[in-house]
């Protein structure tokens, strides 16, 4: 018998096995939390449901009901509840669960479903698997090798399409790998309101294009790269590069704004070859933005800083740190911080500022957020600054207090934290007018105008969290190496801080959150480890007056 | 017995001298008084002289259109659409052009009365692409119409009002299959919906119940209307009522379009009697007895089983002559009426390039969204027209029928069926010709690359 279950949820039957699921789960969803795989290609659980592949039917049946009685008819043999299977296979994509649905995945109809559609995506394939990229994370591959018969029956000549068009700047397709499944199509219309993909011509002669005079630009089109099931739409820029299965993936953030989408990194032997989206249906689902993607390039870009140097000459840390301190030892020291920081870097950030007694800053970073993945704050972690204390209010633009108290004469010295003091709005001649301690990855004006250069690292060459416009807190984990030269951000802040008098941990990531815990209540029962990959949402309450910029985006309303 | 004569209801002036399709000899032949009765009726009435009447629509699956009618969400408080399904593309196939072409007041009579049942408010005639003409007179004779009160604004004085708009079809099979027509009609792709959730009584055009009928269906309509369900239950069949058009084609020695009582003409009466039988020194081989994508029947095969005659089940012994040319008769023997388009093959042919052609018919047609039909339509007409290049493969018999075997029941929409029910039944009626036809044919490969389209 169905056990009675809550209201919202609704019990069915999957290969014998019986489980509760919420109402409005999907055949597909369902058996996957019974742990039986029904394959399919065509849908997608943030795309509609088109039901075209015709990879995932199954078949279903419902408990016979007597019309008379209105009760279940028992099998005799067995007591059970008598199932009326219906005889043609269903999708399991398009099917919704319902009390009692009974689904066979594993019968002789469904298996042999199976074998005719692998059979029918095969023919027209053109197997070169050798030479395409999605070759170890192909639908095809994998679904073939275990649902497909292992022969093929075809003699015929196989139909001819376009091998590479530029659908876009970033994404080139191969159309005689397209399954038609319109993942991609779905996607460019429905999440980015981009309608430029279609079909042309009928039949098995289907070809995926742009429409007439458009191209897939938009910002997000490498998604469609991630959510095609087969080797048809590439990656330009990692198109060829490289083999997937040699790719060590690493969790990380996307630090182009502050939604703080979750990627993974994917890199060999030190180099970073992709950045792909990584499912949080809290924030991100199961898409990032193309400018996120490319941010690995900032590793290996010109300019990155690798040697130390005090008063333009080669220098070594200890030294840049004694030297560092020495400038600040008058007085007059502004610290400025970073929104791109850390929640451990801004916490220790804080510590030094304290310290030198000096005042802090925060650059901000605004531009337009696009109501998706990219929101119209451009730091990742202002509101960790808030969470740590490093501010108490929005940073405003331009550094407008600090260029006022160095024109006042009040600042001596300015210890910058990855940021471009004359990118955020200084002058030149303020620039001047102050002695500059830099820590940050590339070379810049302030970098060239500084007394003392402490390189650091990019979010891929270390760990740490950043707490996102929903506050939550997220971390982002060690993909590749330091380039030699440059060190840990965190442990350059915190010889300065400890230089300068402050009580800091040991500037690793587990001592120093002990010490958060104990001193910043917000953060008070979080560890590095223990963070869910996902992140945890922390109480917002404390900042809620503030005016923040951001406007409404996937899964983020401003507060009003 | 001689065969009945054919009851001309719906075709009553087509090819009639001096009928011309303009509003005044429509109105001089009793034109729009079906109308204008009904209504002055409880629309609830109409449709329940409909359901009576067991009207099964003649689109091609031959669903009734009272139980239709009955499907639609009428609780949404969204608009409820009607549109005529003019696509007629069906190969074998070639009624409603008639009706529009010769008698297009006709229709549109049909089609207001099913509004007004309907609380209709706005309808599309869809017509198939490529009758323009049929287009030019259907938007004349609604102008007419229109100007004289029976379509548009206030119609017959009543107050209800309700436009019909036609809309020239997107030139390809699939936009006659209703969710298909729909997409086609909001101006998208003709790609047909899944069922569930878009069954057009509840989410077609537009997102709103629509209902789609056939342009004969609609005729009959008007007819039911006017003498009542009951009145129409006495012609045809029980279950089969009414009178079907039959478009027979092909080699007998009078091809052309017939109208008889559903189920009172045999096969063997309508092409040996009525159309003549087969030319000259010929001898019948096959038939296709509702549209391309119906099943073939072999002459000489015999259909054995029990059937319902009144309240008693009696044991029938038929030869393909003696089959009763209605939906049941030609369901129980396993193929359909279909749309009524029966296709005529005499000795002269070779089924496999018979099959052939329709296999290059299907692959063409298919929208391609489903697997199994875009796949499997091609890689059947690519072994038919490899076997009939010259190239046929002992094994090849076999091969076509798994994969025709693969399609239907596994697609969104009937035409996996369509498509491959032709092979399947040529190959189960005809295997020998198939396996044969390596030795049989022995043709050289073609020295150019010629192809079958
Ligand atoms: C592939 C395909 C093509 C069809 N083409 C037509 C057509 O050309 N004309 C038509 O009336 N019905 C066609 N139909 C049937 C329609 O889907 C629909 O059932 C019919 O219009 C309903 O009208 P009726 O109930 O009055 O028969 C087609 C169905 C399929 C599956
Ligand atoms: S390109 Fe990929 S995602 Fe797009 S329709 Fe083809 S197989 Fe599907
Ligand atoms: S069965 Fe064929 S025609 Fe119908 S939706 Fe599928 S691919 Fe299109
Ligand atoms: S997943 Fe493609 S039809 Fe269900």
């Amino acid at each position: 018998m169905i056990a009675p279950t809550k209201p919202d949820l609704v019990t069915v039957n999957i290969d014998g096995k019986e489980i509760a699921v919420p109402k409005g789960t999907n055949v597909i969803e369902a058996a996957r939390l019974v742990g039986v795989d029904v394959p399919h290609y065509c849908y997608h659980p943030k795309l509609t449901i088109v039901g075209n592949c015709r990879m995932c039917l199954i078949e279903m049946g419902m408990p016979a009901v007597d019309p008379a009685t209105k009760t279940p008819i028992l099998d005799p043999a067995t007591g059970k509840p008598k199932i009326n299977w219906i005889p043609r296979p269903q999708i399991g994509c398009g099917t919704n669960v319902s009390p009692g649905l009974h689904i066979r995945t594993q019968s002789p109809l469904v298996k042999d479903c199976r074998e005719g559609v692998m059979e029918f995506l095969l023919i027209n394939h053109p197997l070169d698997c050798p030479i395409c990229d999605q070759a170890g994370e192909c639908k095809l591959q994998e679904q073939a090798t275990g649902y497909g018969r292992g022969y093929s029956r075809f003699v015929e000549q196989k139909n001819v399409k376009p091998k590479r068009t530029q659908l876009g700047p970033r994404v080139t397709l191969d159309d005689e790998r397209c399954i038609l499944c319109s993942r991609c199509i779905r996607f460019t219309k429905e999440i980015v309101k981009d309608d430029v993909l279609g079909f042309i011509d009928r039949g098995s002669h289907s070809t995926l294009t742009c429409y007439p005079g458009k191209q897939l630009a938009n910002n997000y089109s490498l998604n469609t790269v991630d959510i095609c099931p087969v080797g048809a739409l590439t990656s330009t820029d990692f198109r060829f590069k490289m083999r997937v299965w040699f790719l060590k993936q690493t969790n990380s953030i996307d630090t182009e704004s502050s939604v703080g989408a979750n990627t993974v990194v994917w890199s060999r032997e030190g180099t970073i070859y992709r950045i792909t989206p990584r499912q949080n249906d809290g924030v991100n689902d199961t898409w990032m933005a193309d400018s996120g993607r490319e941010r690995y390039k900032q590793v290996r870009a010109a300019g990155r800083l690798t040697t130390v140097k005090v008063n333009g000459n080669d220098s070594s840390p200890q030294i840049a740190v004694n030297a560092a301190l020495h400038f600040c030892k008058d007085g007059g020291v502004a610290v400025v911080g970073s929104g791109r920081s850390s929640v451990e870097e801004q916490w220790v950030t804080k510590k030094l500022a304290d310290a030198l007694k000096a005042t802090t800053h925060l650059v901000s970073r605004v531009g337009p957020g696009d109501g998706l993945l990219v929101s119209a704050d451009r730091n990742p972690n202002v509101r960790g600054a808030l969470v740590t204390g490093l501010i108490a209010t929005l940073p405003t633009a331009k550094l407008a207090s600090l260029a006022a108290a160095i024109d006042a004469g009040q600042i001596k010295t300015v210890v910058s934290v990855g940021e471009d003091l004359a990118d955020a709005g200084l002058t030149a001649a303020q620039l001047a007018k102050v002695t500059i301690v830099y820590l940050g990855t590339h070379a810049n004006a302030t970098s060239a105008a500084a007394k003392v250069v402490l390189p650091t690292l990019t979010v891929f060459e270390k760990s740490g969290t950043l707490v996102n416009q929903q506050f939550r807190i997220q971390k982002f984990t060690k993909a590749v190496p330091a380039p030699a030269g440059a060190t840990d951000d965190l442990v350059v802040l915190a010889k300065l801080a400890t230089a300068a008098g402050a009580t800091v941990p040991a500037a690793e990531l587990a001592a120093v959150w002990k010490a958060i815990a104990t001193e910043v209540p917000a953060l008070s029962t979080i560890t590095y480890a223990n963070l869910p990959e996902t992140g945890l949402l922390l109480d917002a309450t404390p900042w809620a007056a503030l005016p923040f910029v951001e406007g409404e985006s996937l899964h983020f309303k401003p507060a009003k | 017995m001689p065969a009945p004569a054919q009851r001309r209801i719906i075709f009553a002036h087509i090819d009639e001298p001096g009928y011309t399709n303009d509003l005044p000899c429509y109105l001089k032949h009793g034109g729009y008084e079906v109308l204008k009765k009904a209504v002055t009726r409880p629309p609830q009435e109409l449709i329940d002289e409909v359901k009576k009447s067991g009207l099964r629509g003649r689109g091609g699956a031959g669903f009734p259109c009272g139980v239709k009618w009955g499907l639609v969400d009428r609780k949404s408080g969204k608009p409820i659409y009607l549109i005529v399904n003019a696509d007629e593309s069906e190969p074998g196939t070639f009624k409603d052009r008639y009706i529009m072409h010769q008698d297009p007041h006709q229709l549109i009579e049909g089609t207001m009365i099913s509004c007004f049942a309907n609380n209709v408010k706005l309808a599309y005639i869809y017509i198939r692409g490529e009758m323009p003409h049929g287009a030019r007179i259907l938007e004349k004779a609604l102008a007419e119409a229109r100007a004289a009160g029976f379509v548009g604004q206030n119609i017959c004085g009543t107050g209800y009002s309700c436009d019909i708009f036609v809309h020239r079809g997107a030139g390809a099979y699939i936009c006659g299959e209703e969710t298909g027509l729909i997409e086609s009609l909001e101006g998208k792709r003709a790609n047909p919906r899944i069922k569930p959730p878009y069954f057009p009584a509840v989410l077609g055009l537009y997102q709103c119940p629509t209902i789609v009928n056939n342009v004969e269906t609609l005729c009959h309509v008007k007819y039911i209307v006017e003498h009542g369900g009951d009145a129409f239950t006495r012609i045809g069949t029980p279950n089969n009522t009414g009178t079907r058009i039959f478009c027979v084609s092909g080699h007998v020695q009078k091809p052309g379009y017939y109208e008889f009582e559903a189920g009172k003409i045999t096969m063997g009466e309508l092409l040996n009697d009525v159309c003549g039988g087969p030319l000259p020194g010929r001898k019948f081989k096959a038939v296709i007895p509702g549209g391309s994508s119906a099943k073939v029947m072999r002459f000489g095969e015999r259909y054995k089983g029990k059937r319902k005659v009144g309240a008693d089940m009696v044991d029938y012994d038929w030869g393909v002559e003696d089959v009763p040319m209605d939906f049941d008769s030609l369901g129980m023997i396993g193929t359909m009426g279909g749309s009524g388009g029966v296709i005529v093959m005499d000795d002269t042919v070779n089924m496999v390039e018979a099959l052939a052609n329709i296999n290059a018919f299907y692959s063409h047609e298919s929208c391609g969204q489903c697997t199994p039909c875009r796949e499997g339509s091609l890689w059947m007409k690519k072994i038919t027209t490899r076997m009939v290049h010259g190239e046929a493969r002992a094994e090849d018999a076999a091969l076509l029928k798994s994969v025709a075997d693969q399609i239907p029941g596994r697609t969104i929409c009937a035409f996996g069926e369509a498509c491959s029910w032709p092979t399947q039944s040529f190959i189960a009626k005809f295997g020998d010709e198939f396996k044969g036809y390596a030795d049989a044919k022995k043709v050289a490969k073609p020295t150019e690359e010629a192809t079958l389209i």
